[in-house]
């Protein structure tokens, strides 16, 4: 096997451990090119169809080309959709970065998630965060408890080794489970490459402009960049010394954002 | 060309400098990206301290504050020959779980020691572990040794010492380097003021190993991980453990014993004659046979052994300690039953390797055991030596993994 092809081995296996455990389960899918990746990994794991639904967290502040992408995708392979969205909070007027970071991404994002997983009563939820993305990531689990406030305790994380992940205890709201985490962007390209999954051009230079990461429209920033194809990227990643995600706000207003947003239940 | 990963994990006493040589590591093979530099130059700014290597890797903010490590994190770095992916591993004795976490995944490891503080609780515990976890290459690195003068003789003081404990423990160190991460002594360049040194610096070192191969030699394992019914087919899906699988070989699924021949193996959209260790597959078979998540497709023609006792050396993790005789859930592969320690024949500290004569009816955290274990339905168990995949397994208590174990001998 080589290196792509372990990856993929041990995603799919990942992916499979999770349905076996729970079938009160959903794939968290950002419209981006990890969770699209993942996507692509659920339907091979499960030959075709993917036996649980696909949550889109929309925050009303996406870009236009990410809901038609998510529209004709969701139609093309047969997913069962929900969108989750914070009415409640965009009726009162949270719009996206008002006043800090923190406050968006709580309401419009975490909040609107949970008020999802209430609703369905999911107990586990597939996310197709990696370790190379942010030094707070890194320390994530494959398999990762959250307490009914969502909280991720870092300091009190489960051991797991030889791929014996964690069942879900008394104790446990729900757990996020991350087949993707031993995955770099570069992986992510490559693979997309040899699989041919679609991607969407908000990816992909126009006007010397290209997205390297996707969120909201206000909190994300398009790099300098001539890479239109997905060769170009590959080649461009390779060389880089820009961060993935320096066009994310929440990455960098302060030091410890991220992990506060994490800690709190963000993706 | 894609260049292959290796998985490294550094491992050592608290303080004796991982987060610091990691940090070094990124910085002389060019692997830090902008805004990580200028975020780490921000917060050592805002903090009023120099700008210190170890916060590319201490992310956490209660990390940052006290200066120690945590939890496990993974980074990457290049080198010519290949991708380095780094496990940083805490060595806070509170933090032991996630310790072995990371360990377990690495290939290999750096065992770093502080040239000045010598070999403490935590070096030897740590190099314990390795050679629990079964991982065979690794480096000695002797750090700090700017604070000692770089002195030949402190290096030999602290190299002999801690050489005699790892023979103890079987562990045999292909390098002993001297370094100072801090300096850059013999990470990446050779050191000037270590003249006395001829040696290879680490990241030399490091391209010198080799990567372990696939178990396709060995005996046939596949463990059913579930079974799908996907249009009018049953398709045991599992990853292959070792040996190899091959549409139109006997199989025998154990322990039911039932026998089939496989009929196809099936990946998405794809059809496959083969398939390798290592791979996530399933199989059809020619009868059609009731299957459960947990059975061992083994090879009809080779005898595999069932066993329900078996000699294992168990790592506890757990505050609440592990009793005899108490009935705990033991998962290896898919597989999961119910069984007890029967006896413990003799368990040591992890650090001192001193038999403790205390309480020998129960293993507290960090104590390892020799122990008899005794499972309520047979198992395919084998002695990791020959079959590792199926020769280490956890312990489970209320869906919590309290610890680790590898098996010795089978009964």
């Amino acid at each position: 096997m080589n290196h792509l092809e372990k990856l993929e081995n041990q995603s799919i296996y990942i992916i499979r451990e999770a349905y076996k455990q729970f079938k009160d389960i959903a794939l968290l899918w950002s419209i981006g090119k990890d969770s699209t990746t993942l996507l692509w990994l659920c339907r091979k794991a499960f030959y075709g169809k993917i036996p649980f639904p696909v949550i889109h967290i929309d925050t009303g502040f996406k870009f236009p080309e990410m809901y038609k992408f998510r529209d004709e995708w969701a139609k093309k392979l047969g997913l069962n959709l929900i969108v989750g969205k914070n009415q409640k909070a965009l009726d009162k007027g949270i719009t996206c970065c008002m006043d800090d970071q923190m406050t968006c991404c709580k309401y419009l994002k975490t909040e609107a998630l949970k008020q999802i997983i209430e609703k369905h009563k999911f107990k586990a939820l597939i996310v197709g965060i990696r370790r190379d993305e942010h030094g707070v990531r890194a320390k994530e689990r494959y398999f990762s408890p959250r307490d009914e406030e969502f909280k991720w305790n870092y300091k009190d994380q489960p051991p797991e080794l030889w791929d014996q992940f964690k069942s879900k205890g008394k104790e446990d709201d729900h757990l996020r489970i991350h087949p993707l985490l031993h995955w770099t962007e570069l992986d992510i390209w490559r693979y997309i490459r040899k699989e041919n999954i679609p991607t969407n051009k908000l990816y992909f230079a126009k006007n010397g402009k290209r997205y390297r990461s996707l969120g909201c429209t206000r909190a994300t920033v398009a790099v300098n960049s001539k890479a239109d194809t997905v060769d170009k990227v590959i080649k461009e990643i390779k060389t880089t010394k820009t961060a993935e995600r320096s066009g994310r706000a929440q990455d960098k207003e302060k030091a410890y954002i991220m992990q506060k947003l994490r800690s709190l239940g963000y993706m | 060309m894609e260049k292959e990963d290796m998985k490294i994990v550094i491992v050592g006493h608290v303080d004796h400098g991982k987060s610091t040589l990691i940090g070094r590591l990124f910085f002389d093979t060019d692997s830090l990206p902008k805004e990580k530099k200028r975020e780490i130059e921000s917060i050592c700014k805002d903090k009023g301290k120099d700008v210190e290597f170890a916060f590319v890797m201490d992310h956490l903010e209660e990390e940052r504050d006290q200066g120690i490590t945590i939890d496990t994190a993974q980074t990457f770095f290049k080198t010519k020959k290949r991708n380095y992916v780094i496990i940083d591993a805490p060595g806070h004795k509170e933090f032991l779980k996630n310790m072995i976490t990371g360990a377990s995944q690495a290939e290999v490891a750096i065992l770093i020691v502080d040239g000045h503080e010598g070999v403490q609780e935590q070096t030897r515990r740590h190099a314990y572990i390795l050679s629990f976890l079964g991982i065979e290459q690794v480096i000695v690195v002797i750090n700090k040794m700017d604070l000692v003068e770089y002195s030949e003789e402190i290096f030999e003081n602290v190299k002999e010492k801690l050489l005699s404990f790892l023979k103890k423990i079987n562990i045999k160190s292909s390098y002993v380097i001297p370094i100072s991460s801090k300096q850059g002594d013999n990470v990446s360049k050779k050191s000037k003021s270590i003249d006395w040194y001829k040696g290879k610096t680490i990241l030399e070192s490091l391209d010198t190993f080799y990567k372990q191969e696939a178990s396709n030699n060995k005996p046939l394992r596949f463990p059913v991980q579930d079974v799908y019914k996907i249009d009018d087919k049953r398709i045991t899906v599992g990853k292959v453990e070792s040996g190899m699988l091959e549409v139109g070989e006997e199989i025998v699924f154990l322990p039911t014993k039932k026998k089939t021949k496989i009929k196809s193996i099936e990946v998405f959209e794809k059809k496959k004659g083969k398939a390798e260790s290592g791979e996530s597959v399933g199989i059809t078979t020619t009868e059609s046979i009731f299957i459960e998540r947990g059975e061992i497709v083994c090879k009809a023609s080779e005898s595999v052994k069932l066993s329900d006792e078996f000699k294992a050396e168990v790592f506890c993790m757990s505050k609440k300690p592990i009793k005899t005789n108490e009935e705990i859930t033991l998962r290896c592969t898919t597989q999961e039953v119910k069984c007890s320690i029967k006896r413990v024949l003799r368990k040591i500290n992890s650090s001192t390797l001193k038999i403790i004569n205390e309480d020998v009816n129960e293993l507290k955290e960090t104590e390892t055991g020799e122990v008899i274990i005794k499972t309520k339905k047979p198992v395919v168990i084998e002695k990791f030596k020959e079959i590792p995949e199926l020769g280490r397994f956890v312990f489970v208590r209320n869906s919590n993994t309290v610890a680790g174990g590898i098996v010795r001998e089978v009964i």
